[in-house]
């Protein structure tokens, strides 16, 4: 049970972290009373890579990523890292992951987690399907010879 | 002696206020946007995200407009601002097998699982110019067809493509890369010390200067050392990035970035410890960066020549300290640019000791013609 929780928490901070921030906003206009326990806060994480592919870490470069942590008066902790350097945009991320641990999170699943899920999956399916219409195929020539 | 000197205050004001207007141009030419550079200079600002070693785009796009398209005065713009930032994690090693791939393409095998795809090329062209584009047309549009790459419904991973590499593995044909955990060294935060190991000089590679990178490869190519390289694979997509959140004890997929990987296929005839094999050589860029990836395995390989028991030749591009030491083009440009700044003490130094030399040669010269 623990670890549904956290597979199913992990997959929310991921789709709120990598949603467009305007999206979010627009979604979620509205944050319902919270005190902040970490203000938004913009720093880096240091990319890594394996060397060919496979074998050890290295550092690749960083990316700017901002972090909040809020807690909402009926005590519920949310946290939040988002890549960016967008402070709203982490703070609303706090809130909604704050909220799927309560009462709240059916509603915000359906108002706000399913339409960025859906978004995002739009947008992924259409990048691939124009990389699929550029995939080879390849044809033999028949040599005089063996004609 | 010194003279402290000052003055040049409103010089320096009106220089930039000067700089600041010729930044705009033409008033009557539409200003540029931060969102038009990203969209449009696309791969500019990738090279800048991947020499100043910060990947956000709009940040990149930002310090290109400033630096009014001087790409290395943007990656200073972007270095200088990286030191403000506190760092607040290393990310797990992204896994480049998971990509969300725009484009995968091997010089080493025709019929590879997953297929070549193309991608958004320049490959092809015919690099005539396009008059169209000083016209305005209409919106270009991409071709598109049902994917496997998407996933299955609900599924929002994409599948796993194995690299081309891993075919020749199977065969024992080519050296291996086992994982490990160490934590690699991070030239941001200690000094570069020689020698190196290998991920330092990966480091160094991917945030050193592409026209550098590409001259040392191009080098190998033509004899400086030999690098034999082939692209077994060179793919360019999204990988999701995944940090150990410290406050909830586990990992989140906290963002996304585009990279370019090349893995190169190398000839090596063997050592008195390894059998004869092909060796690997690998390239790891922000954004899309096909030429500086592909430049980059070229030159990890050649500085592989003593972990491999090659013979050093004495090529620039086998020599770690050489590469490492220049590769960087904030660094060079750096110290390559203060000799314009004023240097009126150390130069009347010289002066002095220039004048004091002819005096005393003139004065020899005068002595030994008295003396004949």
């Amino acid at each position: 049970m623990m670890k549904d929780q956290t597979t199913a928490r992990k997959g929310w901070m991921s789709l709120l972290a990598k949603a467009p921030p305007e999206r979010l906003a627009a979604l979620m206009p509205d944050l319902p009373p919270h005190v902040l326990l970490r203000s938004p806060e913009t720093g880096a994480v240091m990319v890594r890579g394996r060397i060919g592919a496979s074998g050890g870490a290295f550092n690749l470069g960083e990316m700017t990523m901002t972090r909040c942590s809020v807690r909402m008066d009926c005590g519920t902790v949310g946290h939040a890292w988002v890549q960016g350097r967008d402070k709203a945009h982490a703070r609303r991320a706090a809130v909604a992951d704050a909220l799927m641990q309560t009462d709240a999170a059916a509603d915000l699943q359906t108002a706000v987690l399913m339409p960025l899920s859906a978004e995002a999956d739009r947008a992924r399916t259409a990048r691939a399907a124009k990389a699929a219409a550029t995939k080879v195929d390849f044809f033999t020539m028949v040599r005089g010879e063996d004609a | 002696m010194y003279v402290a000197v000052k003055g040049g205050e409103r010089a320096i004001e009106n220089a930039h206020q000067w700089l600041a207007e010729e930044r705009r141009g033409d008033l009557s030419i539409p200003e540029l946007t931060i969102p038009q550079i990203r969209e449009q200079m696309k791969l500019a600002v990738n090279r800048v995200m991947a020499e100043g070693s910060l990947y956000d785009p709009d940040l990149a796009a930002l310090a290109i407009k400033q630096a009014r398209g001087d790409l290395i005065e943007a990656v200073f713009l972007i270095r200088a601002y990286r030191t403000t930032l506190p760092r607040f994690a290393l990310s797990n090693p992204v896994d480049t097998g998971a990509m969300a791939m725009d484009r995968r393409i091997s010089a080493t095998f025709k019929d590879l699982p997953g297929g070549q795809v193309l991608g958004p090329t320049f490959d092809y062209t015919h690099r005539l110019l396009d008059f169209a584009l000083m016209a305005e047309g209409e919106a270009p549009f991409a071709a598109a067809l049902p994917s496997t790459q998407a996933g299955a419904e609900g599924d929002d991973a994409p599948p796993h493509v194995p690299h081309v590499t891993t075919f020749l593995d199977r065969d024992g044909l080519i050296e291996t890369d086992p994982a490990t955990d160490t934590t690699p060294p991070d030239l941001t935060r200690e000094p570069l010390e020689l020698p190196a190991d290998r991920a330092l000089r990966l480091q160094g590679i991917t945030r050193g200067d592409e026209g550098f990178i590409l001259s040392l490869a191009y080098s190998t190519q033509r004899g400086y050392g030999r690098t034999h390289a082939f692209v077994g694979e060179l793919r360019i997509g999204r990988v999701a990035v995944e940090v150990d959140i410290p406050e909830l004890g586990f990992a989140v997929e906290v963002g996304e970035v585009e990279l370019t990987e090349c893995e190169t296929v190398n000839q090596f005839k063997g050592s008195k410890t390894e059998p004869p094999q092909f060796t690997r050589g690998y390239g790891l860029v922000f954004g899309q960066s096909e030429r500086k990836s592909i430049a980059m395995s070229l030159v990890d390989r050649s500085l592989r020549w003593q972990e491999l028991g090659e013979d050093f030749t004495g090529a620039p591009a086998q020599d770690e300290e050489f590469v490492l030491y220049h590769c960087d083009n904030i660094q060079a440009t750096g110290f390559l640019e203060h000799i314009k700044l004023p240097h009126y003490v150390d130069f009347q130094a010289e002066l002095e000791l220039v004048r004091r030399l002819r005096a005393e040669a003139q004065a020899q010269a005068q002595q030994q013609e008295a003396a004949e």
